[in-house]
């Protein structure tokens, strides 16, 4: 099988990689790249953690073949924040302890800077509608609903 | 299966000159969230993906006074947030916005929903109720098939392996006319149908039903047009009666199997709950349609 060249751009950055035609862009994002931010939970859809954006528009990189990178623009959890600049999402998250195993984490962070994005003042419903795809095992979701409330609120107030 | 070679040609005859090709089995691609699945599989044949997504028209749509004509590759994340369409169909945006989560609506989309042809899939009914028309290009130039002709089976259309789905067409409703589509899920978000209904109706000045149609999903093999449905409607004020007549005549024409998310009995019978609510939900609209 030929690898196929593939030009994209991650975070803003250009990037080159090789991949098999199967390869998804969840597969490259963490085996080739090494941006092993991204996770991979179920592998089909269901779970949210490896969500992505691509184009802009929140996808699940398991569901999108690594080849379809070619010419996009792709955000992962590697471009919301840095260690010593976390983003007010991820501040959020740490304050109201918005997570236990983590897994599921930057999954909700990538899906909650894009319903922010999209909308800036959700209701709790929205929010809640907007993240249904994002599952979590361990927390129940009432505190990741508080963090995400309390980052929309934070960031519609003033940008930290 | 197994994915051997991708593909992304930019024109149709580009398209349809890959599927003529007969080294490996082709599959046609658009938002790939059910197809992207299915090649995860255990069995090893090796399959081309051909990606429509970069042909011209397939991710955009017109509407104007002839009716809308749709990109069947266009994301339902991107449908759902379209006001002029929403404003004239709205139980088919509403359709769209049931399908998976936020981040599967980023990719899936109408046409391949369509083109997948599960039993269960939200937006066919909607476009059965519509008076929605597939039209197909092949080698042998176009043809249209209504939506309710267009599938075949689960899993099946009625396309030859060389042909594709490049619009989706529908006509412009007359003044009066509106849609819903109601689903039935055992939770709030996120699940497959149990039974799902697509109504138009169309009412005069009176408010008396001159048109109407009627489409009931995940109750059969395929979604299915009820027209005895629609005829209990037509010429009554869409008053309990009628609605009951209809919910009737949906459930008779229902046809469900048992499985873990209901039994037949119940399908048969949720499904006419579901035509009775949706045909109130397009006859409020349409009162306030001019």
């Amino acid at each position: 099988m030929t690898k196929v060249h593939v030009t994209t751009s991650i975070n803003g950055d250009e990037t080159e990689f090789l991949c098999e035609p199967h390869d998804t862009l969840l597969d490259v994002l963490r085996n080739d790249l090494s941006l092993t931010g991204t996770k991979e939970g179920c592998g089909s859809g269901d779970c949210g953690a490896c969500s992505v954006t691509l184009n802009g528009r929140l996808v699940c990189s398991c569901l999108v073949l690594g080849v379809e990178a070619e010419g996009a623009e792709v955000g992962t959890i590697e471009g919301v924040g840095e260690a010593d600049n976390l983003n007010v999402i991820q501040e959020k998250f740490l304050e109201h302890a918005a997570l236990q195993c983590g897994i599921c984490t930057p999954g909700l962070i990538v899906s909650t800077q894009a319903l922010l994005a999209e909308n800036p003042s959700p209701t709790e419903e929205e929010a809640r509608y907007y993240l249904a795809g994002n599952l979590c095992r361990c927390t129940g979701y009432d505190k990741i609903i508080r963090a995400v409330m309390d980052s929309a609120e934070t960031m519609r107030g003033e940008v930290k | 299966m197994a994915v051997v070679d991708y593909q992304a040609p930019q024109s149709i005859e580009d398209a349809i000159g890959i599927l003529q090709k007969t080294d490996i089995k082709s599959k046609v691609m658009a938002g790939g969230t059910d197809l992207i699945i299915q090649t995860k599989s255990q069995t090893a044949d090796p399959v081309r993906v051909v990606d429509l997504k970069h042909i011209d028209g397939m991710m955009s749509y017109t509407l104007d006074d002839g009716g809308m004509s749709l990109g069947p590759a266009m994301s339902c994340a991107e449908f759902t947030t379209l006001d002029d369409v929403k404003a004239v169909y709205p139980g088919l945006s509403e359709s769209a916005y049931l399908i998976g989560s936020t981040q599967v609506q980023g990719r899936a989309s109408i046409g391949g929903n369509l083109c997948n042809a599960s039993p269960a899939a939200d937006t066919i009914p909607a476009l059965i109720a519509n008076g929605a028309q597939c039209v197909i290009e092949g080698n042998n130039g176009e043809r249209v098939v209504a939506v309710e002709d267009f599938v075949t089976g689960v899993a099946q259309n009625c396309m030859a392996s060389d042909e594709l789905l490049k619009r989706i067409s529908m006509p412009r409703p007359a003044p009066g006319t509106s849609d819903a589509y109601l689903r039935f899920i055992p939770r709030t978000e996120m699940d497959i149908a149990v039974a799902g209904a697509g109504v138009s109706v169309t009412l005069d000045s009176s408010g008396k039903c001159t048109a109407a149609r009627v489409a009931i999903g995940a109750v059969a093999v395929t979604a299915l047009l009820v027209r005895e449905a629609a005829e209990a409607l037509i010429g009554t004020a869409v008053d309990e009666q009628a609605l009951d007549a209809a919910a009737a005549a949906a459930s008779a024409a229902a046809k469900p199997i048992t499985d873990r998310r209901g039994t037949a009995e119940y399908r048969t019978h949720v499904v006419g709950v579901l035509v009775k609510r949706a045909a109130k939900i397009a006859a409020e609209r349409a009162r306030g349609v001019k």
